[in-house]
C-alpha cells in the first residue's frame, strides 16, 4: 500500500482544480475553509428558518416533533462547528502567517489535513439527512438521551464520529497555528508588536488543544458505550449521566471562547483601522484576552446550576462566571476608547464593528444575568438561554466575521466588496437580528421552553413567535444580500490595491491578493502596526525617545529584510498525502457504523498516507536535479 | 519568557543546555527502580496503611518528574517546553480534583 | 520552512523566532495536549472507582506482583530509549539500534503483560461490559496501551530507517528525540496509572 502511494508522482501543478486539492498554500486553504464555512452557514440557516416557520404560530404541523429534534441538533451543531469555527479557521489561515510576517504556516501539510478532516467531518454530519435520520438530542446532546436505549438509530453515531473526525482537525490546526505564531514570527515581530488578531489565535489555538481531548474523551466514552456496551453512561449499573454534563461543559464553556476570542481580535484590527489611531490600551486588550482564555476553564458549571450540584458548587461557579466578565468589559471599554477621538472611516467594516460592540454587549448581559444561579433557575432551558446564545453568536461573532470578511475580502480576492451593498447588508442584519432574538427574551421570561416543536395558543407566545419568525427571515435577505454581494464583487467589484484601507499590519504591504511566498523578502519589524508606523512616521507626533511603542533610539515601522537566508524562496510542495490521510479517517468512521472491514480499509488507508508522509520531503529539491 | 522578547530572530540561543550522561540516565534509571520497588513494598506494609494514599502520591509524583527533568531533558531544554507541559498537566489535574469534589469522592 | 532533503541529507533548519525546532515545539504542544486527554480519561475512571453495582471489583482481580514487573519493565524502556538518544547524538548508529531495538522490545513485552492481563480478566469475568470497573479500567489502560502501540511502531520504524543512508544521523538525531519524548510522556502516563489504578485502587477498594 505505501509503496503504492510512494509511487504516484507528487503533484506539481498549480492551477486547476486538482491544484485545490493538492494545495499546501495557507492562503488556498484558507479560502477553502472560508468558502466552505459559507455553504454550512446557509445550511444551518436554512434549518433555523424550517423551525422558525414551525414556530411562527401555535399548533403547526410544518415539520413532525422527531424532524423538529434533528433540525435544532443539526443547527446547533453546525452554526459552531461548521460555521462559525471554520470561518475563524479561515481567517487565522489566510491572515495569521502574512500578519506574523511568514511564508506560510510551520506545517502546511498538516494545515491541508486539517481543512480535508474538517470537510470529511461536516460530509458525516449532513449525510446523516440521507442514511437514516439526523442527530436528534440538541447540540451538547445530553446522557442518557443520546443511549442506545433511547436512541437505537444511526444519527447519534453521525453526530459522534463527524464531531471525533471535526475534533481531529481542530487539533491539528489548533497544534499548527500555536508552532506558527511561537517560532514563526519575523525579525522583529516580538509577541508585544503582533496584532492583537494573531495573539487571539494563538490563545484560541491554546483553548482548543487543552478543551478538544476533553470532549474527545466524552465522545470516546459514548461512542463505546453505544458501540460496545459499556456503561459510562447507563444509570442501571451505577453510570452517571451528569459526568457526560461536565466533561461537555469543561469543553463546551471554553468552545464559546475558541468561537468569540477569534472576532474579538477581529473587532481589534478593524476599530483602530477605521479609527486611525492605534488600539487603545493594546497590553490590555492582549492580556484580557489571555486571562478569559484561562479563566474560561473554571466556569463550565454554569450550565448545570439546575442539576442539584448544592449550593456551595453553585456558588464558587456563579463567582468565577461574574469573574470572566471583568475581562470581557475591559475590552469593550477599550475598543470604544479606541474610537473615542478618532478620525473614523465609516466604511461598512467599521458598522459591522460597532454593531459587534452593541449586540455583543447585550449578549454579555443576559450571560451575567445567567450567572447568578438563583436567576437561573428561571431561565435554564427557556427562550431567554436562546437568546442568549445567539446575541453571543450571531451578534458576537458573526457581526465580526461580517466585519472582517468587508475589511479582508479586497486582500484576499484583490478586489473590494461593493459598499453600498455592505451598507444594505449591515442594516438589514443589525435590524433583523434584535427583531429575530430580542422577543425570544420575552418568551423566555414567559416561560417558553427551548426545543418544543409547537405551543398551545393559550399559552400567549404567538405574537412573539411570529414576530422572531419574521425576523427570521429578513435575517435570511441580508445573509442572501451578502452571499450576492460575494459573488458579484469577485468579478466585478471595484480593484483593491495593495492597501486599501490604510491598513496598520504586515498583510497590508503585499499584493492583493498575495503572491504564493507571500513576502519577497521576510520583512524586519520595529515596533507594533509597522506598516502603519512607516507610512506615517512623519505625520506622527515626534518619535524620538519615543511613545513606548517603539525600542528606544529605534526608528518605527519596518522594513523589507535583505537576508540573504531568505533571497531564494523555497515554498513548500503541493502533496495529495493530506487528502489521503482525511479520506482514510473518514473511510474508517463509516466503516464503524456499516462493517469493520470498511474501517479497516479506511484505517490502512490512512497509515499508509501517514507514512508516505513522514517519507515525502516538505518541499521538494528544484536545482538538484534529482 | 524573556527570551520571545529577542528583536530579531534566532538572535538570541534558546536556554538549551548540553544533555546529561549516560551516566547520569543509569543513575536516574536506578532510582526510578528502587522508588518501584519501595512502592510494592509499601503496598505490603501493614503499618503503612494510614498513609498509604499520600505515600504513593508522592514516590509516583518522585517518578513523575525525575523521568520529566531527565529523560525529557526538561532540566536541560528551553523553558518554553516546561510550560507547554506543565501548562496541561496543571489544567488537567485541577479538572481532575474539580470534578472528584462535585462528585463527592472526598466527602463520601 | 520544514526540513528539506537534499541527496538524502538534510539541509540545515531555517532559524526560527525562538531558535527551537518546530517539530520540537510541535511535540510539547502535542504532550501538553495529551495531558488533559489522559487527564479526562483518569477523571472518569476516579469519579466512578467503587461505584460498580456488581463484582469483580478492583480488590478481587488486579494482580499487583504481575504488574509490578510490568512496570519495571516500561520504565527501564525508558532508560534504553535515553541511552538509544545518547548513542546517536554521539553518532554511534550501531549503538543506537541496539538501545532503540531494547526499547522496543521492552514496550512489546509490557504490551504482552496488558494482553495477558486483558485476556485473564476476561476469563474471570470481567469484560468492558460487566460493570463501571470493566468500563472505566479497560479504557484507561487500553488507551495507553493503544499509545505504547504506536510508540513501539514508531520505534521500530526508526531502527528500519537507520538502514537507509541519510535517514537517522548524528545531524538529525532531532528524529530521535522526538519518538524518546513520547515514549517517555507514555511511560509517565503509566507511573500515574500504575499508582492510582493498581495500588491505590486494590488499597482502597
Ligand atoms: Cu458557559
Amino acid at each position: 500500500m505505501a509503496t503504492i502511494v510512494q509511487a504516484l508522482r507528487r503533484p506539481t501543478s498549480y492551477t486547476g482544480w486538482w491544484s485545490w486539492v493538492t494545495t499546501v498554500d495557507h492562503k488556498r486553504i484558507g479560502i477553502l475553509y472560508g468558502a466552505t464555512a459559507i455553504i454550512f452557514l446557509l445550511l444551518g440557516g436554512l434549518e433555523a428558518l424550517i423551525m422558525r416557520i414551525q414556530l411562527a404560530r401555535p399548533d403547526q404541523t410544518v415539520v413532525s416533533p422527531e424532524v423538529f429534534n434533528q433540525l435544532f441538533t443539526m443547527h446547533g451543531t453546525t452554526m459552531i462547528f461548521l460555521a462559525i469555527m471554520p470561518l475563524n479557521a479561515a481567517l487565522f489561515n489566510f491572515l495569521v502567517p502574512l500578519m506574523i510576517g511568514a511564508g506560510d504556516v510551520a506545517f502546511p501539510r498538516l494545515n491541508a489535513f486539517s481543512y480535508w478532516a474538517f470537510l470529511g467531518g461536516g460530509i458525516i454530519l449532513n449525510l446523516s439527512w440521507l442514511l437514516g435520520g439526523a442527530p436528534n438530542a440538541g447540540w451538547f446532546g445530553y446522557a442518557n438521551l443520546t443511549g442506545t436505549a433511547f436512541n437505537p438509530g444511526h444519527g447519534i453515531d453521525w453526530w459522534v464520529l463527524g464531531l471525533q473526525v471535526l475534533g481531529i482537525a481542530s487539533l491539528a490546526s489548533a497544534f499548527n497555528f500555536i508552532v506558527t505564531i511561537i517560532n514563526m514570527r519575523a525579525p522583529g515581530m516580538t509577541l508585544m508588536r503582533m496584532p492583537v488578531f494573531a495573539w487571539m489565535t494563538l490563545v484560541t489555538s491554546f483553548i482548543m488543544i487543552f478543551a478538544f481531548p476533553v470532549i474527545t474523551v466524552a465522545l470516546v466514552e459514548l461512542m463505546f458505550d453505544r458501540f460496545l456496551g459499556t456503561n459510562f453512561f447507563v444509570p442501571s449499573a451505577g453510570g452517571d449521566p451528569l459526568l457526560w454534563q461536565h466533561l461537555f461543559w469543561i469543553f463546551g464553556h471554553p468552545e464559546v471562547y475558541i468561537l468569540v476570542l477569534p472576532p474579538m481580535g477581529i473587532i481589534s484590527e478593524v476599530l483602530p483601522t477605521f479609527s486611525r489611531k492605534p488600539l487603545f490600551g493594546y497590553p490590555v486588550v492582549v492580556f484580557s484576552g489571555i486571562a478569559i482564555g484561562f479563566m474560561g476553564f473554571g466556569v463550565w458549571s454554569h450550565h448545570m446550576f439546575t442539576v442539584g450540584l448544592g449550593p456551595v458548587a453553585n456558588s464558587v461557579f456563579a463567582i468565577t462566571t461574574m469573574a470572566i466578565a471583568i475581562p470581557t468589559g475591559v475590552k469593550i471599554f477599550n475598543w470604544i476608547a479606541t474610537m473615542w477621538g478618532g478620525s473614523l472611516n465609516t466604511k461598512t467594516a467599521l458598522l459591522f464593528a460597532v454593531g459587534f460592540i452593541f449586540t455583543f454587549m447585550m449578549g454579555g448581559i443576559s450571560g451575567v444575568m445567567h450567572s447568578m444561579a438563583s436567576s437561573d433557575y428561571q431561565q435554564q432551558d427557556t427562550y431567554f438561554v436562546v437568546a442568549h446564545i445567539h446575541y453571543v453568536l450571531f451578534g458576537g461573532s458573526l457581526l465580526a466575521l461580517f466585519a472582517g470578511a468587508y475589511y479582508w475580502f479586497p486582500k484576499i480576492t484583490g478586489r473590494l466588496l461593493h459598499e453600498g451593498l455592505g451598507r444594505l447588508h449591515f442594516w438589514l442584519t443589525i435590524v433583523a437580528l434584535n427583531v429575530t432574538f430580542f422577543p425570544m427574551h420575552f418568551l423566555g421570561l414567559d416561560g417558553m421552553p427551548r426545543r418544543i416543536y409547537t405551543y398551545d395558543p393559550s399559552m400567549g407566545w404567538d405574537l412573539w413567535n411570529m414576530v422572531a419568525t419574521i425576523g427570521a427571515f429578513m435575517l435570511a435577505v441580508s445573509v442572501l444580500v451578502f452571499v450576492f454581494n460575494l459573488v458579484t464583487s469577485l468579478r466585478r467589484g471595484e480593484r483593491a490595491g495593495n492597501d486599501p484601507w490604510d491598513g496598520r499590519t504586515l498583510e497590508w504591504t503585499v499584493p492583493s491578493p498575495p503572491p504564493a511566498h507571500n513576502f519577497d523578502t521576510i520583512p524586519v519589524v520595529r515596533s507594533r502596526d509597522a506598516f502603519w508606523e512607516e507610512k506615517h512616521r512623519r505625520a506622527i507626533a515626534p518619535v524620538a525617545g519615543g511613545s513606548g511603542r517603539m525600542d528606544p533610539g529605534e526608528e518605527g515601522g519596518y522594513r523589507p529584510g535583505h537576508d540573504p537566508r531568505h533571497s531564494t524562496i523555497h515554498m513548500p510542495s503541493p502533496s495529495y498525502l493530506p487528502v489521503v490521510v482525511a479520506l482514510g479517517i473518514v473511510l474508517a468512521a463509516y466503516g464503524l457504523v456499516y462493517h469493520l472491514a470498511l474501517a479497516a480499509v479506511g484505517g490502512a488507508i490512512a497509515v499508509a498516507g501517514l507514512y508516505g508522509w513522514y517519507m515525502e520531503p516538505a518541499s521538494e529539491p528544484e536545482d538538484t536535479g534529482q | 519568557m524573556d527570551r520571545e522578547r529577542s528583536p530579531i530572530r534566532g538572535a538570541v540561543k534558546p536556554r538549551e543546555r548540553a544533555h546529561p550522561t549516560p551516566l547520569t540516565y543509569v543513575k536516574v534509571g536506578t532510582t526510578l527502580a528502587v522508588v518501584t520497588v519501595v512502592e510494592v513494598g509499601v503496598f505490603y506494609l501493614h503499618a503503612m496503611r494510614p498513609v498509604i494514599i499520600p505515600v504513593f502520591i508522592v514516590l509516583s509524583a518522585v517518578k513523575f518528574v525525575l523521568v520529566a527533568m531527565f529523560y525529557m531533558h526538561l532540566k536541560f531544554d528551553s523553558r518554553l517546553f516546561s510550560g507547554l507541559f506543565v501548562g496541561g498537566l496543571m489544567l488537567a489535574t485541577a479538572i481532575i480534583l474539580a470534578l472528584l469534589a462535585l462528585f463527592a469522592v472526598f466527602t463520601g | 520552512m520544514q526540513q528539506t532533503w537534499v541527496g538524502g541529507h538534510q539541509v540545515p533548519h531555517p532559524e526560527t523566532a525562538t531558535g527551537l525546532d518546530h517539530r520540537k515545539v510541535l511535540m510539547w504542544v502535542f504532550l501538553g495536549s495529551e495531558c488533559m486527554f489522559f487527564g479526562s480519561l483518569i477523571a472518569t475512571y476516579l469519579v466512578y472507582a467503587g461505584r460498580s453495582v456488581v463484582g469483580p471489583f478492583p480488590k478481587e482481580i488486579l494482580d499487583i506482583p504481575v504488574t509490578s514487573v510490568s512496570t519495571f519493565v516500561l520504565l527501564t524502556s525508558s532508560l534504553m530509549m535515553v541511552l538509544a538518544l545518547a548513542a546517536i547524538s554521539r553518532g554511534d548508529v550501531r549503538g543506537f539500534r541496539v538501545w532503540l531495538l531494547a526499547t522496543a522490545l521492552m514496550g512489546a513485552t509490557f504490551l504482552g503483560f496488558q494482553v495477558f492481563e486483558f485476556n485473564h480478566f476476561v476469563h474471570q469475568g470481567l469484560t468492558p461490559r460487566t460493570n463501571l470497573f470493566g468500563t472505566t479500567f479497560f479504557t484507561l489502560t487500553g488507551f495507553h496501551g493503544a499509545h505504547v502501540t504506536v510508540g513501539v511502531v514508531w520505534l521500530l520504524s526508526l531502527v528500519g530507517l537507520s538502514f537507509r543512508k541519510g535517514h537517522v544521523t548524528q545531524e538529525n538525531s532531532l528524529k530521535v528525540e522526538l519518538a524518546g519524548l513520547y515514549w517517555h510522556f507514555v511511560d509517565i502516563v503509566w507511573i500515574v496509572i500504575f499508582t492510582l489504578v493498581y495500588l491505590i485502587g486494590v488499597t482502597t477498594g
